[in-house]
C-alpha cells in the first residue's frame, strides 16, 4: 500500500478534477470532520448545562447564573453550527453514495429517521425553550428543557453509532436481490442495531466528548482565572472540568485498551494498519514512533521507523495476554487502507489520551494544595490544551473510519462500489472546493464567536480590553451616579 | 427473538407500504408549511430597513425556525427508511441541487444567529444577506429538485422552475401571514399587502405549471393532473387563497394565518397525488417495488409512529410557549 489519499489528492487536485471516488470520500470526510466537533461539543456540554441550570435555578447562586447564561449561550452557537453542517451529513448518503443508501437501506434508514424523530427533534424544540423561554415557563419545565437537550444529545450520538457500528461488524440481515440490486435485507433487527461493536463506541465517543468539552471549558475558564483570580464563577468551573477529567481521561485510556482488543478480534486488518504489521507473526507495540525519512511518514513499517517497542506486546494486546499469539499482517490482503493515515492518526490519539491524563493529575494536584489558579503555568497549558480534545476525537475517527477501508460497509461493500455512478469528477470536485471553503469559513466565524463571547465575559468582570498579559487588581466600577 | 420473527413474513396491515408513502408525504407537508412560513419571514426580511423591525422579524423566527428545520431531515430519512432507491435516486441524479439546498439552508440558519453575536454594522449586513439568500435560494432549489423528480424534467425547464417558484411564492405567502398575527397593527396592514400579492402569485403560478404540465405532458403526467382530485385540489386552492386574501383584508390575522397554511398543505397533497403510485417517474418506478422489506418497514412503524406522535406534541408544546403576537421585546432572558 504505497499511496495514501492526501497525495492523491494534490496530483488529481493540481489537474483541478478528483475522481468521483476521492472527491466524494474526501468531502464526506472534510464534512463530518467540521459536522462532529460541534456534534461532540453538544453531546459533551449537555451534563454541564444540565448541572448549570439546575444549580442556578435551585440555589440562585450567582456562580451558576454566570456559568449557565455563558455555556447556553456557546451552546446554542454550537447547536446552530452542528444543525446546519449536520443537514449535508444526512443527504450525502445519497448524493454521494447512493449505492451504500440503497445496499443498506433497512439497516441504516430506520436508525436515521429514529434519530431525526427522537433526538433532533426533541433537541431543537427544548433548545428553543432554553434559549428563549426562562420568562415563559415555570422553572420545573424550564429545568427539564436542559435535561431534554442532554438527552435529544445523547441519544442522536446513540442512533448514529447504531448505523456507523453496524457498518463496521454488520450482522442481523441477508443479502437478497431487489430491483435487480444486491441488498442488505433485515432478519433480526436487535442483531443488526446492538452489533458487536456498538457499546464499544458509544461509551468511546461519550467520553471522548466529555473530555474534550471539559478541556474546552478548562481552558476558557483558565484564561479568564488567568485575567481574574477572583472570577468565582470561572474559579468553580475550573476546578469541576479539573475533577472531570480526573475521572474521564483515564476511564478513556483503560477502555480504549479494551476496545483495542475488540478490534483485533473484529477487524484484524485494521488493528494491523494501526501497528503497521505487515508480516503475519507476533507483533510488537511500538510505543513510540519517529519517522526518519519522509517514505517512513508515508509508508510506517517497522523498519523505517525508530520505535521504541515492546516486543510481543501487540500480541499481548491483541489477545488479551499471549505474548506469541499470531496477529494477522497487512500483508495478507489484497487490498489495504491508507496505512500511514492510521497508524499515525492512532500514536497522534494515544499520545493526546496520555497528556490529558498527565494535565487531569498535574490539576488534580494543584486542587488538592489549593493552588489551581495559581499556578501560571497551568493556567496557561490548559488554555494551550483547550482544542487539543477535538483533535484527539477527530484522529481517534480517522482511525475508525480510514481504518475500515477499502470497505464502506466491512466485508460486504467496497467504498469504491458504493459512490455514484452518475456522478461527474467535475461536479464532486465543485461541490468539495464549495464545502471547503464555505466549512473553513464556518470555522473561523464559530472561533470568533467564541472570543467575542469570552470578551464580553472579561468586559462584564472588569477587566479592561487593553491588559494584555496580566490584571493590575480591581477595576474601579463606572456607575452613572458619579 | 420468535416475536421478532413473526413479524418479518407479512406487513402489519397489507396497506403499509401506502401508508409509509403517506407518512413520507406528510413529513414533506409539515416541512414546507413550516419551514415554509420561516422562509417567507427571511424574503420579507428584506423588505426592512428599521432594525426595531428586523428585531421583531427575527423574534418571531428565533425559537421555532431550527424544529422546523429538522422536518426535512425526518422527510429524508423516513424516506430513506421505507424507499431506499427513491432516497438514492432522487439525490444522486439531482446532485448539484440537492447540494446547493443544503448549503442554501446553511446560509440562512446561520444568519440571523450569528447576526446576534456582533453589535457591528458590517457584519450585521453580512448576515442579513445570508439570511435573506438562503431564505430564497432554499425553497426556490427545493422546489426545482421536487419538480425534476415529479415531472421527469430538466433544471431549466418550466416544470422544475414553476415548482420552484410555486414554492417561493407559498413560503412569502405564509411567511406574511405568519408575521402578522405575530406583530402589531401598524407593521401587520403593510405585511399583509406582500402576502395577497404572493397568494395570487402563487396561485397563478400553480395554473401555469398545470397547463405547462398538460400540454408537454412531462413525467407523464398529463392524464393524473386532469383527473378529478387535481381539480378539487386547485379549486380548494383558489378557494382558500382567495378566501384568506379577503380575511386579511378585513383584519382578521388569526383565520388568514390557518387558511394560508393550508396552501403548502395542499400544495403537499398534490404532489402526493402526482408520485403515486410511481414513486419515482425517472424509472418508473412504484411504491411496492421501491418499498423495504416487510420485517424493516414493520419495526419503522412499531418505533416511529409513536415517535412521531410525540414530535407532533413537542411541536405542540412549542408554539403554545411562543404563541400570540410579539409584544415589542424579544423573549430572550
Amino acid at each position: 500500500m504505497f499511496s495514501t489519499v492526501l497525495p492523491d489528492i494534490l496530483i488529481q487536485g493540481w489537474a483541478l478534477q478528483l475522481s468521483p471516488e476521492l472527491a466524494s470520500r474526501a468531502q464526506f470526510g472534510w464534512t463530518i470532520s467540521v459536522h462532529i466537533i460541534f456534534a461532540s461539543l453538544s453531546v459533551g456540554l449537555a451534563p454541564f448545562i444540565v448541572y448549570f441550570t439546575w444549580k442556578d435555578v435551585r440555589t440562585d447562586d450567582e456562580r451558576f447564573t454566570r456559568l449557565r447564561s455563558f455555556w447556553v449561550k456557546v451552546f446554542a452557537a454550537g447547536f446552530v453550527m452542528g444543525t446546519v453542517t449536520g443537514i449535508p451529513m444526512s443527504f450525502q448518503f445519497g448524493t454521494n453514495f447512493p449505492q451504500f443508501a440503497e445496499v443498506a437501506g433497512e439497516l441504516i434508514g430506520g436508525p436515521l429517521a429514529f434519530e431525526a424523530k427522537m433526538a433532533f427533534f426533541l433537541e431543537a424544540v427544548f433548545l428553543g425553550v432554553l434559549l428563549f423561554g426562562q420568562k415563559l415557563v415555570s422553572d420545573r419545565t424550564y429545568i427539564l428543557s436542559s435535561v431534554l437537550v442532554g438527552v435529544g444529545a445523547w441519544l442522536s450520538a446513540f442512533w448514529i453509532l447504531i448505523v456507523n457500528a453496524w457498518m463496521q461488524t454488520p450482522q442481523g440481515f441477508e443479502m437478497i436481490t431487489r430491483n435487480g440490486m444486491e441488498v442488505a435485507k433485515l432478519t433480526d433487527p436487535l442483531a443488526a442495531f446492538f452489533t458487536p461493536r456498538m457499546s464499544w463506541m458509544y461509551v468511546h465517543m461519550v467520553n471522548a466528548s466529555v473530555i474534550s468539552v471539559a478541556l474546552l471549558v478548562a481552558g476558557v475558564s483558565a484564561y479568564i482565572v488567568w485575567k481574574k483570580r477572583d472570577a468565582a464563577a470561572w474559579n468553580t468551573a475550573l476546578k469541576l472540568a479539573v475533577i472531570i477529567l480526573l475521572v474521564t481521561a483515564p476511564l478513556q485510556a483503560v477502555h480504549g485498551d479494551a476496545y483495542g482488543r475488540h478490534v483485533a478480534d473484529t477487524q484484524p486488518q485494521k488493528f494491523a494498519a494501526m501497528e503497521a504489521h505487515y508480516e503475519t507473526g507476533t507483533a510488537d507495540l511500538h510505543l513510540l514512533a519517529f519517522p526518519m525519512s519522509i517514505d517512513a511518514l508515508t509508508d510506517p513499517k517497522a523498519e523505517n521507523l525508530f520505535t521504541v517497542s515492546l516486543p510481543g506486546v501487540g500480541s499481548f494486546l491483541a489477545t488479551g495476554g499471549d505474548f506469541d499469539a499470531e496477529v494477522l499482517g497487512l500483508n495478507e490482503y489484497e487490498e489495504n487502507p491508507p496505512v500511514a493515515m492510521v497508524f499515525w492518526s492512532f500514536r497522534f490519539m494515544v499520545g493526546l489520551g496520555f497528556l490529558f491524563i498527565g494535565l487531569a493529575l498535574w490539576g488534580g494536584y494543584l486542587i488538592y494544595n489549593g493552588r489551581l489558579s495559581e499556578s501560571n503555568r497551568f493556567l496557561k497549558t490548559m488554555v494551550a490544551a483547550s482544542p487539543l480534545g477535538y483533535a484527539a476525537l477527530l484522529t481517534g475517527w480517522y482511525v475508525t473510519e480510514i481504518g475500515r477501508q477499502p470497505w464502506v460497509i466491512q466485508g460486504e461493500l467496497r467504498t469504491s462500489e458504493a459512490v455514484s455512478s452518475t456522478l461527474t469528477g467535475t461536479e464532486a470536485t465543485l461541490t468539495l472546493v464549495g464545502f471547503v471553503i464555505i466549512y473553513i469559513g464556518l470555522i473561523l466565524v464559530a472561533l470568533h464567536v467564541l472570543r467575542w463571547l469570552v470578551e464580553d465575559e472579561l468586559h462584564e468582570l472588569g477587566v479592561r480590553a487593553s491588559d494584555d498579559d496580566r490584571w493590575y487588581g480591581p477595576v474601579p466600577k463606572v456607575s452613572n451616579d458619579d | 427473538m420468535t416475536e421478532l420473527v413473526l413479524f418479518a413474513d407479512a406487513y402489519l396491515v397489507d396497506a403499509l407500504p401506502e401508508i409509509w408513502f403517506g407518512a413520507v408525504m406528510f413529513a414533506l407537508a409539515m416541512y414546507i408549511i413550516l419551514d415554509g412560513f420561516d422562509f417567507g419571514i427571511g424574503m420579507l426580511y428584506a423588505t426592512r430597513n428599521n432594525e426595531h423591525e428586523k428585531e421583531t422579524f427575527l423574534t418571531a423566527f428565533g425559537p421555532v425556525w431550527d424544529a422546523n428545520e429538522v422536518w426535512v431531515v425526518a422527510f429524508g430519512t423516513m424516506l430513506l427508511a421505507a424507499f431506499p432507491r427513491v432516497y438514492s435516486r432522487v439525490l444522486a441524479d439531482h446532485y448539484l441541487l440537492a447540494i446547493s439546498f443544503v448549503l442554501a439552508l446553511l446560509f440562512r440558519g446561520l444568519g440571523p444567529e450569528m447576526r446576534e453575536q456582533r453589535d457591528d454594522g458590517r457584519w450585521k449586513r453580512y448576515w442579513d444577506y445570508s439570511f435573506v439568500g438562503g431564505s430564497f435560494l432554499a425553497p426556490l432549489l427545493f422546489g426545482t429538485l421536487a419538480g425534476r423528480w415529479i415531472f421527469d424534467a430538466p433544471t431549466l425547464s418550466l416544470p422544475a422552475l414553476l415548482t420552484g417558484v410555486g414554492l417561493v411564492t407559498v413560503s412569502v405567502a405564509t411567511g406574511a401571514a405568519f408575521l402578522t398575527a405575530k406583530t402589531r397593527p401598524r407593521l401587520a396592514s403593510d405585511l399583509r399587502m406582500y402576502g395577497i400579492i404572493a397568494t395570487l402569485a402563487y396561485l397563478i403560478g400553480v395554473i401555469a405549471l398545470l397547463m405547462t404540465v398538460v400540454v408537454t405532458d412531462a413525467g407523464g403526467t398529463a392524464e393524473i393532473v386532469l383527473s378529478l382530485p387535481v381539480g378539487v385540489i386547485v379549486l380548494l386552492s383558489a378557494v382558500t387563497g382567495g378566501g384568506g386574501s379577503v380575511l386579511a383584508l378585513r383584519g382578521k390575522y388569526r383565520a388568514w394565518l390557518v387558511s394560508s397554511l393550508g396552501l403548502p398543505a395542499l400544495l403537499s397533497l398534490l404532489v402526493a397525488l402526482l408520485l403515486y403510485p410511481t414513486i419515482y417517474p425517472p424509472t418508473g418506478l412504484t411504491v411496492r417495488e421501491a418499498v423495504v422489506s416487510p420485517l424493516a418497514l414493520n419495526l419503522v412503524t412499531i418505533l416511529g409512529f409513536p415517535a412521531l406522535l410525540l414530535v407532533l406534541w413537542y411541536f405542540k408544546f412549542l408554539y403554545g410557549v411562543f404563541s400570540g403576537p410579539i409584544a415589542g421585546e424579544r423573549y430572550k432572558n
